[in-house]
């Protein structure tokens, strides 16, 4: 069962691909104006895309039978399932908006996202008792619906400004753009280095104390640029590449050490695939994208963006602080306890408060509201990723 | 205050946009492309008054910028506490002011002296939830009220500047006479309702969606006023308790009315060998917990006894408490939160003539209430001079006790024989046997020890909760019903053979141009026109 799950969850990754493809033939028609093909395409890939995304509920669904619980329980299925809400809630704003260039943005961040999962352990974990309740669905669920619709906001902003940020010159705004590109570079390096080395079986093993002040062992799938604080190689790996630095010691989270070491591969595969990129397109890659978006309507755009906001927002408030607090109140005793998550889960929500009454009080449209939709995405991925690299909080599973 | 009076004879309080009844651009609004819709171009407080301190006041709260400067600042402030952990957080018995110098250096050093350990409980931090409070009451008032009176007394019939100046707007020259049955079946049959004056049309729909934030946002006051109320005596609940295994303790925060029994506490690993989760449970160490459980019962004590009389204890009932299934009983409820494996208990001790390697005897120490003496066969005992449940020697090397948990417990014993006039003295720590004379015939020697395990329960009562539910589930009915509706007006209105078109809607307009694109197409109207795109 196990396996038919891991193999749905591959068939899902490659039909995505091909949707996107299918998108950007889409694009290609209408660009060219020619209606029938438009429209003949669209469906084609709308249709790709809804097949994706029900082999990955397939993957979801006999995941959650194998386990006896949904897959959300650690950082690789949380992160695989928020790819999955992303085409989720792209699925539907399509339906409402019906413009293939959100499904040429949204398909690749799904894609990328549900790549990047791979960076973590992907067995099949058991539940600690704190984790074992219906809770564990309903708020987690929820939650990454949420984000996933915020995320597809985050998308349509994105579009937004590739096509509005003037390129004719080096600006600030070209300057983020391009900063918010290389971010994404640097998921898409790290989960196919992942993968090269992983198809290898390459591993590096240290002795370290733990963030419990424990003995252990810690395996590396990436050879060690950067090493447990005050670890040591396990003598059958002694003439393995590394260690070049040391993981500072406040770095406190699960297993921090692999993860700073995932995380300087993937700055530096990042920055290889980047440079090599802007080498291939002699410019800046916003600019080389912007062309695509010449028929776009911009203010459709920030309409599309402001949307799935409205439309998030009360999904993420419902699952990562309402239902989030009503579980907290069963398994912790406090519906409140200012855990490190929780509290940016608060940042997160008071930053969209903030979006919105900026948006409708004091007329914040278009540019400004893109980019805080940029940021807004930024504080998310934050909390997924970071807090449990510094931190080993309530809330570090993985 | 003189009223603004408009050539529709209505009389508009001062600082009014949008005349109440026809809607006309009023002396501020006269040069706008767009007119400003918001809260119907009615009057509000904030603008009207700025006298007295209470108005400025008033009008400082009411202003959404101050609004969004106080969520900005709290969002902040929120981020600079997970720099560092809180001091809930870091190991309980050591010293913050070194704990973070240490841990953190300079950074850890300054962060404690600002007070950024505590951030949260700050007398600044509920300041700035206090202002955001207020901040809340006082904006939503100032606009309710005023929108809610435009909204409710609008009229059909529109000043023609109203319907010119709107954002999306449509004109028909007209050859025949006017088709309002056409135009009102092409607006119902999207779901409009509509109210007729002669010719002129008012189409609406999803008026409601206007109270949404208004909604939204007296759940949030009436929940942020539950969370003061815990700072209130008696409102809120919070006791550790530690049971041991075969132990009956009273129930901290009860006024001595429940006790508990701890039957036995259980931990469950998950089998290593488990197919399923084998590589997981392999990566952990081969140890994971499935289940941390506190089989307890609960004791009512009976009253009716006389005062000093021994406990009479009623039970009441039993559970098995466990992580995310706590006991409730009589508005408490205990939440399995620790648990302490095999504490020692109870040591056994041998008394040995170490000359004739004769046995003397045995005795047992109950580390929780340690005898003075202890009798051993023919005239032998054993005194308990001193005790030491968690041994240490303190700075001045002088043996001292961390606490009264037997982690590391020494005793000094005085062996009295019958032979013998000489009290021999040893002290004993675990691992260690002391002759401080080193002339001792008799020695002591630990033979057997018994452990029981401990199980962390949290007390708490918190009466503040029903408030919160009620707080937070009108908040969530406020935010969808703003956000997942919308209210949308069209107005039609013909005048010397020109059919005039307006729409207006609080957002999503693409979506609502496209539908009322349809309904010109219906009604056979010219379609509209987004006045605010550029041409």
């Amino acid at each position: 069962m196990v396996e038919l799950s891991s193999n749905l969850l591959l068939a899902a990754f490659f039909i995505y691909i091909f949707a996107t493809i299918a998108f950007s033939i889409t694009i290609y028609y209408e660009n060219s104006k020619s209606v029938n093909k438009t429209k003949r395409w669209g469906w084609i890939s709308f249709g790709l895309a809804c097949a994706g995304f029900l082999a990955q509920l397939g993957y979801f669904v006999t995941r959650w039978i194998a386990a006896g619980h949904a897959p959300v329980s650690n950082m690789f299925e949380y992160t695989t399932f928020l790819g999955l809400t992303i085409i989720f809630a792209f699925l539907i704003l399509y339906l409402i908006y019906k413009k293939p260039v959100l499904g040429i943005f949204s398909m690749p961040v799904g894609i990328v996202i549900i790549a990047y999962a791979s960076v973590f352990p992907s067995e099949v974990t058991p539940l600690i008792p704190a984790l074992q309740t219906y809770w564990l669905h309903i708020h987690v669920i929820t939650t990454a619906i949420g984000q996933g619709i915020l995320g597809v906001g985050f998308i349509a902003g994105l579009i937004y400004l590739i096509r509005v940020v003037d390129q004719s010159k080096r600006s600030k705004q070209t300057f983020w753009l391009e900063a918010v590109i290389y971010s994404v570079t640097c998921a898409v390096a790290i989960a196919i280095t992942v993968g090269v080395f992983s198809l290898n079986n390459y591993s590096v093993t240290f002795n370290w104390i733990n963030e419990w002040e424990m003995e252990a062992q810690l395996e590396y799938e990436l050879p060690a640029i950067v090493g447990p604080y005050e670890g040591e190689l396990i003598t059958a790996d002694q003439n393995r590449f590394g260690p070049l630095l040391e993981t500072p010691s406040w770095m406190n989270g699960v297993e921090s050490p692999r993860k700073l070491n995932t995380f300087f591969w993937s700055i530096l595969s990042g920055s290889i695939l980047y440079l090599l990129l802007r080498f291939i397109l002699r410019r800046r890659i916003a600019a080389a994208i912007q062309p695509i978006l010449k028929n776009v309507s911009p203010q459709l755009f920030d309409e599309v963006s402001y949307r799935s906001i409205i439309i998030g927002f009360p999904v993420f408030t419902l699952g990562g602080l309402i239902f989030a607090m009503i579980w907290a109140q069963i398994a912790w005793t406090r519906f409140w306890g200012w855990d490190p998550k929780e509290v940016w889960a608060l940042i997160t929500f008071l930053f969209y408060a903030a979006y919105l009454h900026l948006r409708l009080s004091r007329g914040w449209h278009g540019e400004k509201s893109a980019w805080l939709l940029v940021i807004g995405f930024g504080i998310i991925m934050f909390n997924l990723l970071f807090i449990n690299l510094v931190i080993a909080g309530l809330h570090s599973y993985a | 205050m003189n009223n603004l009076s408009c050539s529709c004879g209505q009389q508009n309080p001062q600082g009014t946009d949008l005349c109440g009844g026809c809607g006309k651009p009023l002396v501020a609004s006269e040069n706008q492309q767009v007119l400003n819709m918001r809260y119907e171009g009615a009057a509000r407080r904030s603008q009207t008054y700025n006298k007295t301190i209470v108005d400025q006041i008033w009008n400082f709260f009411s202003s959404v910028k101050v609004g969004i400067w106080i969520i900005v600042i709290l969002l902040l402030a929120s981020s600079l506490g997970t720099i560092l952990p809180q001091e809930m957080y870091i190991p309980p018995a050591v010293n913050p002011a070194e704990y973070y110098q240490d841990q953190y250096g300079f950074l850890g050093q300054v962060y404690y002296e600002l007070g950024f350990h505590n951030l949260y409980q700050s007398w600044w931090y509920l300041l700035l939830m206090a202002a955001l409070t207020v901040s809340l009451i006082i904006a939503s008032v100032d606009r309710f009220f005023p929108l809610y009176r435009s909204l409710k007394h609008q009229r059909v019939h529109k000043h023609i500047n109203f319907m010119k100046k709107q954002r999306l707007v449509s004109e028909t020259q007209l050859d025949k006479t006017a088709n309002t049955e056409k135009w009102l079946n092409s607006l119902k049959g999207k779901k409009y309702n509509v109210r007729t004056d002669g010719t002129s049309i008012l189409a609406e729909k999803g008026r409601f969606a206007r109270w949404g934030p208004y909604v939204n946002h007296i759940g949030l006051i009436i929940f942020l006023i539950g969370g003061m109320l815990r700072f209130f005596p008696g409102m809120f609940v919070d006791h550790h308790l530690w049971v041991r295994e075969g132990d009956t303790e009273v129930i901290p925060g009860t006024n001595g009315e429940y006790y508990l029994e701890n039957h036995q506490f259980i931990v469950e690993l998950y089998d290593e060998n488990d197919e399923l989760f084998q590589t997981a449970i392999d990566r952990a160490g081969g140890v994971v917990v499935k289940t941390y459980q506190t089989n307890v019962t609960l004791y009512q004590r009976n009253d009716d006894g006389p005062v000093g009389s021994q406990r009479d204890l009623q039970e009441v009932d039993s559970y098995q408490i466990r992580v995310n299934d706590p006991f409730k009983f009589d508005g408490f409820g205990l939440y399995q939160v620790d648990y302490k494996l095999h504490e020692l208990n109870k040591m056994m001790f041998t008394v040995e003539n170490d000359e004739t390697g004769e046995m003397i005897g045995e005795f047992t120490v109950d580390l929780f209430y340690p005898e003075q003496q202890y009798d051993l066969p023919n005239d032998y005992y054993v005194k308990l001079q001193d005790y030491l449940p968690d041994y240490y020697l303190n700075n001045d090397g002088i043996p001292s006790t961390k606490s009264r948990i037997p982690d590391n417990p020494a005793f000094i014993f005085e062996v009295n024989s019958p032979n013998q006039e000489k009290k021999e003295v040893s002290f004993l720590t675990i691992g260690r046997n002391f002759d401080p004379t080193n002339e001792n015939v008799y020695s002591i020697r630990l033979s057997d020890l018994e452990t029981k395990h401990v199980s962390a329960l949290i007390v708490r009562k918190d009466y503040t909760l029903p408030i919160l539910v009620i707080g937070g589930f009108i908040f969530m009915i406020g935010l969808v019903q703003g956000s997942y509706w919308t209210h949308r007006r069209i107005w039609i209105q013909e005048e010397n053979g020109k059919v005039m078109m307006a729409g207006h809607t609080n957002k999503n307009w693409y979506a609502f141009k496209r539908e009322m694109a349809e309904v010109a197409k219906e009604a056979e109207l010219e379609q509209p026109v987004d006045r605010t795109e550029d041409k």
